[in-house]
């Protein structure tokens, strides 16, 4: 065996420039799989670190709210929740995989601003959260991928009145000048003397609930109106306290994030004050398999009405971002696959044309087809090992480069850009993973042009000139 | 070995070139005694070449039978035909047909490796087959670094290593100048004298042609003439 890859280290070597482009065309296959792959990664990470910031890696709904709850979440709250959540966090195998456990009330209303200068209202999604709860849930950074996270004052679990609005609603609602936002437009001036009849209502139902709309602390106020949980209209007023823009613009231009006492006070009045969710954020991603399983069992076992989802099903984004990138990473594997299949069987099939004579020599002498075949298969496979190689060391080399580069970019559904990053190191499965295909295909390609040599008639090959 | 060391019997070789049958050797029977210096002569075109394969048992005839040391290569599968190859013939060709990734001791070990032979037993055989060819100290070239008659006695090393039963040499001497020539015809006559081991050569070289024991005279893929000649 080592005679056998001796001489075919050899003869690799017998024509350089020409095992050199082969090598070169497996290092270039190497390197683009592996810089598209670490991009990839790369993004995969960021997402899901963005996601999980935000959402948890799980959220319990009340059983059927996932599906239906969106359009009548005051119809979906989860009784007793604390309990639940007590449950949960006091549980001792979920307990230490837990982060944070914070509950959530989403609700769907209109939004109203009625300080006189520009009265408008929009529908909203809203969120009611606990502040210091979303603080701690948004320094999570398992990855290392996010930039450090500065704890976000606008909100505050002793102030609850303070808001958050997306871009988009801050624009819709004539909060730029306000809010000091930059690249938002003020509407134009009205010509319509008018008020529309949704407006008036809101504007009168607010005039009522609290009496006038000036603003406090210098904040903006808007009004929220929503149907309680018994179906009555409902109206809360809210400071808005900052914008905080979404990567996606229906999102952008609906969101509404305020304290969780104050959106139960909007959904729920004077009765009792539940949640749409319990999020749960854990250490680490890789329990989230463990932890589901464990919080549905925990469920099955006290018979609750509840469910659990988690943040791919939650956000299909995500899961559609993997799959995509999954697939162009697939796509260019192919089409580097083939181009090395191609130039390691070119390279291989002028070898064999130039070695005839050489072949029925040594097989005149006594070598068996297989060893032939054998000789052939080994020259690819070393081709392919040492392009691979080159190509993972330049595809490393690379990754620091532009890791070191400070280049940044928005990702899919980001409002904020981050930086650009190619995640190789660490991640032994893409890197041998390429590196063996890339071998395999160099390896197979050879076998063509190697059946081809060891079938040779030994006196033909010995006449060949 | 008291019998011959090849028999042909009955053998025709025909090539197929399209439509048209071309026959290069027709029911050629003959028997070659061990331990001789045989030369297979004619005219270019006459088969020489053509037997020289059936008897290296690189060609398979059309018909007939080849025996080579009592064996019938006929009825052997390739591997094991070139198993036989392996550890009964050596073979010398006329543009030497070094394999030029080797140095001349590997060039020459190479047919011990297909036997499977102990390192030690083989790196003692190759070194003792330079020394008789006079390359102990080119061991470490290439080919590319050796002259025709270095190339050639290489070639003569390799086709001698493994001790085979004979050795066939295609017109050996035809790409080498005279001098060098006879130089190597006295020293392939003297490892036959001293391993006995059977040369057949394909010829027409009338130095070469000087120093034959037995002659056979091929013409249009006919035998046409046996002669014995005693040694002097």
């Amino acid at each position: 065996m080592s005679s056998l890859l001796k001489i075919a280290f050899r003869n690799i070597l017998r024509n350089r420039r020409r095992s050199g482009m082969t090598g070169s065309a497996v290092a270039a296959g190497a390197l683009a799989m592996l810089l598209f792959g670490g991009f990839a990664g790369a993004i995969f990470t960021q997402i899901e670190t963005a996601n999980v910031e935000r959402i948890g890696h799980l959220t319990v709904f009340r059983a059927g709210y996932f599906l239906f709850g969106a359009g009548n979440p005051a119809g979906y709250g989860i009784d007793h929740y604390r309990d639940v959540m007590a449950l949960i966090g006091n549980d001792p195998v979920l307990g230490p995989m837990i982060n944070v456990i914070t509950p959530t009330q989403s609700l769907v209303g209109i939004a109203g601003n009625f300080s006189g200068t520009n009265d408008a209202a929009k529908t909203f999604l809203g969120t009611g959260l606990v502040p210091s709860d979303r603080d701690r849930m948004r320094e999570w950074n398992e990855y290392g991928t996010a930039a450090p996270y500065t704890p976000d004052h606008r909100l505050a679990d002793n102030d609850e009145t303070r808001g958050l609005v997306g871009g988009g609603l801050a624009r819709i609602l004539g909060l730029c000048a306000e809010l000091k936002l930059t690249d938002c437009p003020a509407p134009p001036a009205s010509t319509d003397e008018a008020e529309g009849p949704v407006s008036a209502e809101i504007a009168d139902l607010a005039a009522r609930e609290k009496g006038d709309t000036t603003q406090a602390d210098g904040m903006p106020e808007i009004d929220l109106l929503a149907a309680t949980a018994q179906g009555a209209p409902n109206i809360v007023r809210l400071s808005v306290s900052g914008a905080e823009p979404q990567g996606v613009k229906e999102l952008d231009d609906n969101y509404v994030a305020m304290h969780l006492a104050l959106a139960q006070q909007l959904v729920y009045g004077r009765g009792e004050h539940k949640v749409t969710g319990i999020v749960l954020q854990l250490h680490r991603s890789e329990d989230l398999r463990a932890a589901r399983a464990r919080l549905e069992g925990l469920i099955a076992a006290k018979k609750l009405p509840l469910e659990v989802r988690d943040f791919g099903e939650i956000n299909p984004f995500y899961g559609q971002v993997v799959r995509l990138f999954g697939a162009i990473f697939l796509f260019i594997a192919l089409v580097m696959g083939v181009i090395v299949l191609f130039a390691v069987v070119n390279t291989m099939t002028m070898n064999v044309m130039e070695r005839t004579n050489e072949i029925g020599t040594i097989r005149a002498l006594g070598l068996r087809r297989g060893v032939i075949r054998r000789q052939f298969v080994a020259e690819g496979l070393i081709l392919g090992a040492l392009g691979a190689t080159v190509g993972i060391v330049l595809a490393l080399a690379a990754a620091i480069l532009i890791n070191h580069a400070g280049l940044t970019w928005v990702p899919p559904g980001n409002a904020n850009s981050v930086p650009l990053r190619v995640a190789l190191w660490g991640r032994p499965v893409l890197i041998l993973g390429t590196w063996f295909v890339l071998v395999l295909v160099a390896t197979l390609a050879a076998l063509f042009p190697a059946n081809r040599a060891a079938r040779l008639p030994v006196v033909d090959a010995l006449r060949h000139v | 070995m008291d019998g011959p060391v090849v028999r042909l019997r009955h053998v025709a070789k025909t090539y197929h070139a399209g439509s048209i049958d071309v026959a290069a050797i027709k029911d050629v029977s003959l028997e070659i005694a061990p331990n001789r210096f045989t030369m297979v002569v004619g005219p270019s075109g006459s088969g020489k070449t053509t037997l020289l394969n059936l008897i290296g048992c690189i060609d398979a005839p059309t018909s007939g039978q080849v025996e080579i040391g009592g064996a019938d290569t006929g009825t052997l599968s390739d591997n094991a035909l070139s198993d036989f190859r392996a550890r009964n013939i050596g073979f010398i060709f006329q543009s030497f047909n070094l394999v030029p990734v080797l140095s001349a001791f590997e060039n020459v070990e190479y047919p011990l490796l297909m036997v499977g032979m102990a390192a030690a037993e083989r790196r003692k055989r190759t070194l003792a087959l330079l020394e008789a060819v006079g390359l102990a100290t080119q061991a470490r070239q290439r080919p590319n670094e050796l002259s025709g008659g270095q190339k050639q006695r290489v070639a003569i090393a390799r086709a001698l290593v493994k001790g085979p039963q004979i050795v066939l040499a295609d017109e050996p001497t035809a790409n080498l100048d005279t001098e060098t020539g006879a130089a190597i015809i006295d020293l392939m006559r003297s490892i036959q004298m001293e391993s006995r081991t059977s040369f057949i050569f394909s010829t027409h070289d009338p130095q070469l042609m000087s120093h034959s024991d037995e002659t056979f005279t091929i013409r249009d893929g006919g035998l046409v003439g046996h002669e014995i000649r005693s040694r002097a």
